[in-house]
């Protein structure tokens, strides 16, 4: 009984997409990354194209954070001290990307102004080369308010703006279509709603291969079997010629998994003063690594040892891989 | 080849008795075609039928006993490639390895460590479950007196790695004699010989190499009659390990394919111990249903057996704690009240914090059939009515004495609204459970 081929079949592929934009292509990082371009599920060499390797970004504030656990502050220093040197250090660290999140243009926060936010932007293409993940502050109103300043100040320097929501989504559009930039589509840890983002989006104009899934993530712990449902059924669906779901996914590993309470402050017996700050490195590099498996393109992180090792890991799922 | 629901129904008795738990014979034939049911929950099958049938519905992968009886654990019988479709049903068996060149000391300390590893998570206890003794020493005396003194004193199911066949089965038929160890044969070793070793230990025996051998070897190993067998890539890198768990699951599930019919083990083990703990989380994800480890580091174990707890949810069945009022801490009367549903993520992040924050407080789980606060809300299930109506089962009005409620932030509009319909005075709490130790600390006056 010989075995038989158990290799699948996939009309689809999932969208090869290029973040960052040198000066040959109107931009000014030092250099573009390429995600996305698989033709089978994660890591399956043996029946399709496995794509380009999953690309980490990682975490930059627009000021100092608020209660960011001991071994983050510990890792950057006086890093945080101000964007530009943070994102250095992050560089420093193997960023592939640099995730910027503008919370302090929070109404309750900073409330900074559209153009202290773009002013922050600016600060931070100058001071690194590698492209950016652009976060407004998550309200919606505000969010409007700031985002077309920073896309103005940063045009054609291809950035992934985020996040274009179902009730949400026309500034961004906008903004994308006019100064270059991609779209990250969020949509709370459902498939319908991943695609109906997507649909509201080129209705208004956007081309889907410029565009980004965002489908929330959870935890290791804490519901992060939701999302690799969700995620896995996504990449099901695209690889099986669904268009609207051959987006690369993005996962918001870093912040999430130091939310929690085993990586902030473990409660077991066994934790002492010297592994207590490993705790949070492994569940960080732990979450990253279990999504991988349900098909995550860009992983946004935060611990240089939990990065290091998400590097590496996904160096042995994938070794012949760009 | 497999049978189809229909094969199997015209062998069935065709009474509907419901003996089985299905409420039809079709329903019943449809469910054991499909692998998630066995011919054996028919009661009244006759023995021919049995006969005819068996070979054709058994489940496509083989459910495997570990361990002895009384703390075996079960391995496989898995129907599905991806858990939304179903779930998994049998959760890996992870086990730490040790090596058999350490002290009689050490093996004693590693048994004693082993018990301690139990961690309690959302309910209840995650912990590994096995002893994989690694055959290091070149003494198969050593590797049998080690393999006693585990046996003993951890008392869990093991496996025994070795490249010597006579120490395994000096092991596995004298200090483990009735305890069906794990058998891993290490290094080139023909299915003949396996088979031997299978039948003389009575235990389940490991077959490894890639996976166009694996399945060659356990063919003959069915040919021989032996039915125990767990299959692994061995000591694989790390992405020809991935291709084996999946090629393997979909050889057995989608095309029947008997050899490949079997749970599969992984080795997440040696070099960077942390590398290890990640090939070890990924594994899970993707099949392994015998996991050895070297992460003995909680730190590296915790990821790995949370990853094993998540993979194996129910995904049709929310995972809730009972809805009532729970004390946690020193709670008196004056502590405060907080309210979640009872969904037990929900639940266990506001216990785990206020656990944390070291204030004895009261938490109402209301029952909302195990939804989040934000969908129970808008589902309607955590409302001013549901709220107040838990609040009177549990009987609040006698056990707390300042009559306020704590909500989450989240449903802040309610708060009129409920503080109306229960009579209670309602404070708006925290949008995010790692808000109530500061809150608790800062805000709340009884």
């Amino acid at each position: 009984m010989t075995m038989p081929d158990v290799s699948e079949k996939w009309t689809g592929k999932i969208n090869t997409l290029t973040l960052g934009a040198t000066s040959a292509s109107g931009g000014t990082r030092t250099g573009a990354v390429t995600i996305g371009g698989a033709s089978t599920l994660p890591f399956l060499s043996f029946e399709g194209e496995v794509g380009n390797r999953p690309a980490i970004a990682v975490d930059v504030l627009d000021g100092p954070p608020e209660g960011w656990p001991a071994p983050l502050v510990k890792a950057y220093g006086d890093a945080f001290s101000s964007p530009a040197k943070w994102a250095k250090k992050a560089v420093g660290f193997g960023a592939d990307l640099i995730c910027l999140r503008l919370a302090n243009a929070h109404p309750d926060g900073g409330n900074r102004s559209p153009q202290q936010c773009a002013d922050t932007v600016k600060e931070v293409l100058g001071a690194v080369g590698v492209p950016l993940i652009v976060w407004g502050c998550g309200i919606d109103a505000k969010d409007n308010q700031i985002m077309p300043a920073v896309s103005s100040a940063a045009r054609g320097e291809n950035l992934l703006l985020g996040s274009a929501r179902e009730k949400n989504y026309r500034t961004l559009v906008a903004l994308g279509l006019a100064d270059g930039h991609k779209l990250m589509a969020e949509s709370p840890c459902d498939v319908n709603i991943a695609k109906q983002v997507n649909i509201l989006c080129t209705d208004a104009g956007y081309p889907l291969e410029n565009m980004v899934i965002f489908p929330t993530t959870g935890a290791l712990g804490y519901g992060i079997e939701y999302v690799y449902s969700i995620q896995e059924r996504g990449r099901l669906a695209g690889l099986g010629g669904d268009r609207l779901l051959a987006q690369p996914v993005l996962a918001d590993v870093g912040a999430e998994a130091w939310r929690s309470k085993e990586a902030r402050d473990p409660q077991f017996a066994c934790v002492t003063d010297q592994t207590r700050p490993l705790w949070g490195v492994a569940w960080e590099a732990a979450t990253a690594t279990f999504l991988l498996q349900a098909g995550v393109e860009l992983l946004v992180m935060r611990h240089p040892d939990a990065i290091a090792q998400v590097r590496a890991a996904i160096g042995r799922l994938m070794p012949a891989a760009k | 080849m497999a049978l189809t629901g229909l094969d199997i129904y015209k062998k069935l008795p065709k009474t509907n008795c419901k003996e089985c738990g299905l409420p039809t014979c079709l329903a019943f034939a449809m469910k054991v075609a499909a692998g998630q049911l066995m011919l054996d929950q028919c009661p009244k099958l006759s023995d021919s039928a049995r006969g005819e049938l068996s070979e054709a519905s058994a489940p496509p992968q083989r459910l495997v006993k570990l361990g002895a009886d009384g703390v075996a654990v079960e391995v496989g019988q898995e129907t599905v490639l991806f858990r939304h479709e179903e779930r998994f049903h049998h959760p890996a068996a992870v086990a730490l390895t040790l090596s058999d060149s350490a002290s009689v000391e050490v093996l004693r300390s590693a048994c004693a460590d082993f018990r301690k590893l139990q961690f309690p998570r959302v309910g209840t206890t995650i912990h590994p479950d096995m002893i994989a003794l690694i055959h290091e020493s070149g003494s198969p005396d050593k590797f049998v007196s080690a393999a006693e003194l585990v046996c003993r004193e951890a008392g869990v199911p093991m496996v025994l790695v070795s490249g010597d066949r006579a120490a395994l089965l000096a092991a596995a038929c004298g200090p483990l004699a009735g305890r069906r160890p794990l058998l891993y044969c290490r290094g080139d070793v023909s299915s003949d010989q396996l088979a031997d070793l299978a039948e003389q230990s009575k235990s389940p025996i490991c077959v490894a190499g890639d996976i166009a051998s694996v399945a060659a070897a356990a063919e003959a190993l069915i040919a021989r009659g032996v039915k125990d067998i767990l299959i692994s890539p061995g000591p694989a890198d790390t992405a020809a390990a991935m291709s084996f768990l999946t090629q393997a699951r979909r050889a057995a599930l989608k095309k029947k394919y008997r050899p490949l019919g079997f749970p599969v083990l992984a080795i997440a083990a040696g070099g960077d111990k942390f590398a290890a703990a990640m090939d070890a989380c990924a594994y899970i994800c993707k099949y392994a249903a015998v996991l050895i480890t070297d992460a003995w580091e909680p730190h590296l174990l915790v990821p790995i057996l949370t990853s094993r707890q998540n993979i194996y949810t129910d995904p049709q069945k929310p995972v809730q704690v009972e809805a009532k009022l729970y004390d946690v801490g020193e709670a008196v009367p004056a502590s405060p009240l907080l309210v979640t549903t009872n969904f037990s993520l929900s639940y266990y992040s506001v216990e785990g914090e206020v656990e944390a924050a070291r204030v004895p407080c009261r938490i109402l789980a209301v029952n909302t059939e195990g939804t989040s606060v934000l969908t129970a809300w808008a589902a309607d299930k955590f409302n001013p009515s549901t709220i107040s109506a838990a609040l009177k089962a549990a009987g609040a009005e006698s056990k707390v004495s300042h009559h306020k409620i704590i909500i989450p932030g989240h449903v802040a509009v309610i708060s009129a609204q409920l503080a109306e319909e229960s009579g209670w005075q309602v404070l708006v709490g925290p949008r995010e459970a790692s808000g109530i130790g500061p809150y608790l600390k800062n805000e709340w006056r009884a």
